[in-house]
C-alpha cells in the first residue's frame, strides 16, 4: 500500500502536470489538518523543543539557546548524584504496577467479556468512574482512609481490635497507589484483546480434545495478546512518569524521577538540570516504546500476515 | 414411481446404532428448539440432518458434540450414557461452520493440534499432519504457511484435516460448505463422500440445502420446528415423503387441495374438477387430502392420450433447466408446473392451450 503511494504514478504528462499543480498547493486533506497541525505545534511541540534546548543551556541560567554546554548531563551522570536511584524507584514501581496489573487485571477482562453477561456494561461503568474525579483527590481519599485514626484503623478500634497497619507513607502503599491509579489503563485494552478471542476457536480446541489450561496457552493468551501488550505498554510509560502516588500517599519516603524533575524546575530553581533529566527520562521511554512495538506485530498476531 | 423397501426386510443386515438418541429434548427459556427426537445413528453411515434455518438442527449437533445438554432425553454412545460429557472427553469432533481455525498457527500446526494435546512429541506430530495433509489432497508445502492465506478450499481441507487427527468415532460437520462457491461446492461434496469411504467412520452432516444431502448421504433426516419429521434413505426421502414439508423441501412440486364429495368421490379445492387419488400411504381415512405432483410426473397430453387425472390450462412461461424444460401452466388462479425433456419441448409455447395430465400412482396423497 505504502510503497503504491510513494511510487510515482506511471502515465501521461497531463497527470503529471496536475500532480505538480497539487504539490504546489496545499492538498484538501492538509488544509484540513492545519488548524491542529498549528496547534499541536504550539502546544506540544514547542515545549519539547523547549526542554530539548534548556537541557544544554548553562546551569542555574534562564538563558536558553544562547549557550550550548553538556553539563548539565555530566551532572547527572556523575556517580555523587542520586538521580540514578530515584529513576531505579520508578523503573521498579513501574515494572511492578504492570506485573501486579497484568494479574489482577485479566481475570476481570476475562469475567467482562465471558462471564458477567449484561452485567458487563454496568461493571465497566464502575472502573471507568474514577476517572471523573482528580486523581489527587482519589489519593487523598486513600490517605483518609489509612491514616491514624482515619477510616480504616479508626473503624478497627471502634470494634475494639488493636486497629489498622501503619501502612501509609511507605514505598508499598505508592505501589498500591499506583496499582489502584492506572487499573482501567490496563483493564480496557486487555478487555478488547480478549474479546478478540472468536468463541468459535475455544469451543473448537475443546472439541478436540484440550483442557482449561491448554486451550488458554494455546488459543487464548496468543489472540489477547495485542491487547494485553499494549494495556502493559500503555500503564508502564504511565506509570514511570508517576509522581502523585509517591507524594500524596508514599510522603516523599521514596522520590521517583517525575519529582526530581519537578524538584529542579521548582525548588531548585535549575531548569537546565531539570530538561536534561526530562531529556533523558523521554527518550529512555521513546526508545523503549518504539521497541516494544516493532516487536508487536499486531497483523502478525491476529493471523492478517 | 421409486420403489421402497419394506423396513424390516433391511433391518437384520444393518449395522448396529453407534449413537442413539431417545426423547431429546432442548429448551432456551420458553423456547422449545427441539422437541422429541428419537434416531438411531448407524456405524459407518453418512447421516445428513436437513432442515431450514431455525428448526433445530444446529442444536441437535451440538448436543450431539457436547457443547449442549439435552434437557430431556438421553444420549448414548456404544450404549453408554454421555449426555453430560464434556466435549473434549467425547470421541467426537465437529466441524464448525466457522471452521475455527487458529489464526495464529500454520496450517500444520492447525492439523497437529489434537495431537499435541494428546502429548505426541514434534516429530510424529508432523509426520501425521503431512500424512493426513495427503489424505484431504492438500500439498505438502502447505505445512508452514499460514492458515488465513489459504483459499476458501484449502481451509475446508484443513479443518477437515485437523478432526481427523482427533481419530474420532463420530465427525460431526455443521454446515462447511454454506460459504463455499457452487462449483467448488459440488467438488467438495464428492471428496467428502470420497473421505467417508476412505475412512469408514459415522458422519453426520448438517445443512439446509437437500440437493447437498441428497449428493453425500446414506440417510436423510429432515427437521421442521424442533422435529424430526422423516428419516430415511434419499430414495425414501424423495420417492416416499411423509407430508407436503418434506415433498416441498425435496423440490418444486404442484399441489392441489381435495375434499370428498357426497358420492365418495374427490373434488378439487382450488381448481374445479374431480379427481382419481391413490390411497394415502398411511392407511387413513380422510375427507380432505392434498394431492402433491412433482413436475416430472405432470404430463402435457396430445390428442388421444390419456390420464388418471386431467386439467386445462394456457402456458403462461418457460424455462430451461438445460436437459429439461418447465413449463409454467395457469390453471385458473393456480400456477402448475410441469417439466419435459428438451426432445419433447413444445413448439411455440407462450398462451398455448393445453391439457395437463397424470396418473394416481405418481402422485402422492397426503395429510398434511
Amino acid at each position: 500500500m505504502a510503497d503504491l503511494a510513494l511510487a510515482p504514478a506511471p502515465g501521461a504528462a497531463a497527470e503529471s502536470a496536475r500532480q505538480l499543480r497539487h504539490a504546489r498547493m496545499l492538498s484538501v486533506g492538509a488544509r484540513c489538518a492545519l488548524p491542529v497541525a498549528i496547534l499541536l505545534g504550539i502546544g506540544f511541540l514547542a515545549p519539547l523543543v523547549a526542554i530539548f534546548g534548556y537541557a544544554f543551556a548553562t546551569p542555574r541560567s534562564f538563558d536558553v539557546f544562547t549557550s550550548f554546554t553538556l553539563t548539565n548531563f555530566a551532572t547527572l551522570f556523575d556517580p555523587s548524584n542520586t538521580v540514578w536511584l530515584s529513576f531505579l524507584w520508578s523503573c521498579g514501581l513501574a515494572l511492578l504496577t504492570v506485573a501486579i496489573l497484568a494479574v489482577i487485571a485479566y481475570p476481570i477482562a476475562y469475567g467482562l467479556n465471558m462471564v458477567f453477561g449484561r452485567w458487563s456494561a454496568l461493571i465497566s461503568v464502575f472502573f471507568v468512574f474514577p476517572l471523573f474525579v482528580s486523581e489527587n483527590v482519589r489519593l487523598y481519599g486513600w490517605v483518609l482512609f489509612f491514616i491514624k485514626n482515619g477510616v480504616l484503623d479508626g473503624t478497627l478500634k471502634w470494634l475494639g481490635l488493636s486497629g489498622g497497619p501503619e501502612v501509609l507513607y511507605t514505598p508499598g502503599v505508592t505501589l498500591f497507589g499506583m496499582v489502584y491509579t492506572y487499573l482501567p489503563f490496563m483493564l480496557f485494552p486487555m478487555t478488547l484483546g480478549l474479546a478478540l478471542v472468536p468463541r468459535d476457536l475455544v469451543d473448537a480446541a475443546r472439541d478436540l480434545g484440550a483442557g482449561r489450561l491448554f486451550i488458554w496457552r494455546e488459543i487464548e493468551l496468543p489472540l489477547a495478546m495485542p491487547g494485553i501488550l499494549i494495556g502493559m505498554l500503555l500503564t508502564f510509560v504511565l506509570a514511570i512518569g508517576a509522581t502523585a502516588e509517591a507524594k500524596i500517599l508514599g510522603g516523599q519516603s521514596i522520590i521517583v524521577i517525575s519529582h526530581d524533575i519537578e524538584i529542579a524546575f521548582t525548588y531548585s530553581q535549575n531548569w537546565p538540570l531539570g530538561s536534561a533529566l526530562a531529556v533523558l527520562v523521554t527518550f529512555f521511554i521513546g526508545a523503549l516504546t518504539l521497541f516494544a512495538l516493532s516487536k508487536l506485530d499486531l497483523d502478525r498476531m491476529l493471523g492478517r500476515r | 414411481m421409486l420403489q421402497t423397501l419394506p423396513a424390516d426386510a433391511l433391518s437384520t443386515e444393518l449395522p448396529k446404532p453407534i449413537l442413539q438418541l431417545v426423547g431429546i429434548r432442548k429448551t432456551f427459556g420458553a423456547f422449545t428448539a427441539v422437541e422429541n427426537i428419537d434416531l438411531d445413528v448407524r456405524e459407518g453411515e453418512f447421516l445428513t440432518i436437513v432442515g431450514p434455518s431455525g428448526s433445530g438442527k444446529t442444536t441437535l449437533l451440538r448436543m450431539l458434540a457436547g457443547m449442549d445438554t439435552p434437557s430431556e432425553g438421553n444420549i448414548t454412545l456404544h450404549g453408554k450414557l454421555i449426555n453430560d460429557v464434556p466435549p473434549n472427553k467425547r470421541p467426537t469432533c465437529l466441524v464448525f461452520q466457522s471452521l475455527a481455525l487458529f489464526p495464529h498457527k500454520s496450517v500444520g500446526e492447525n492439523i497437529a493440534f489434537p495431537l499435541k494435546v494428546k502429548g505426541v512429541d514434534a516429530a510424529a506430530r508432523k509426520a501425521r499432519a503431512l500424512e493426513l495433509m495427503r489424505i484431504v489432497r492438500l500439498p505438502e508445502s502447505y505445512f508452514d504457511k499460514n492458515v488465513m492465506k489459504c483459499s476458501g478450499g484449502e481451509r475446508q481441507r484443513v479443518a477437515l484435516a485437523r478432526a481427523l487427527a482427533y481419530d474420532p468415532e463420530v465427525l460431526f460437520f455443521d454446515e462447511p460448505l454454506s460459504a463455499i462457491d457452487y462449483k467448488l461446492k459440488k467438488t467438495l461434496e464428492k471428496e467428502l463422500k470420497d473421505l467417508h469411504r476412505e475412512t469408514g467412520k459415522t458422519f453426520i452432516y448438517i445443512t439446509h440445502s437437500l440437493e447437498e444431502a441428497m449428493v453425500m448421504s446414506d440417510r436423510i433426516g429432515v427437521m421442521r420446528a424442533g422435529r424430526l419429521v422423516q428419516v430415511g434413505t434419499p430414495e425414501e426421502i424423495y420417492g416416499a415423503p411423509v407430508d407436503r414439508f418434506v415433498c416441498e423441501f425435496v423440490g418444486e412440486v404442484n399441489t392441489l387441495k381435495v375434499k370428498r364429495a357426497a358420492d365418495g368421490s374427490w373434488q378439487g379445492v382450488d381448481v374445479p374438477g374431480t379427481f382419481t387419488l391413490a390411497p394415502p400411504r398411511s392407511g387413513a381415512v380422510l375427507d380432505e387430502a392434498f394431492v402433491v405432483v412433482r413436475p416430472e410426473f405432470m404430463r402435457i397430453l396430445g390428442p388421444g392420450e390419456s390420464a388418471d387425472n386431467r386439467l386445462g390450462g394456457v402456458v403462461y412461461n418457460e424455462y430451461s433447466l438445460g436437459s429439461r424444460i418447465q413449463y409454467q401452466v395457469r390453471v385458473g388462479a393456480k400456477v402448475m408446473l410441469v417439466e419435459l425433456s428438451r426432445g419433447r419441448a413444445l413448439p411455440a409455447s407462450l398462451d398455448r392451450q393445453v391439457t395437463l395430465g397424470w396418473d394416481a400412482a405418481d402422485a402422492f396423497t397426503l395429510e398434511s
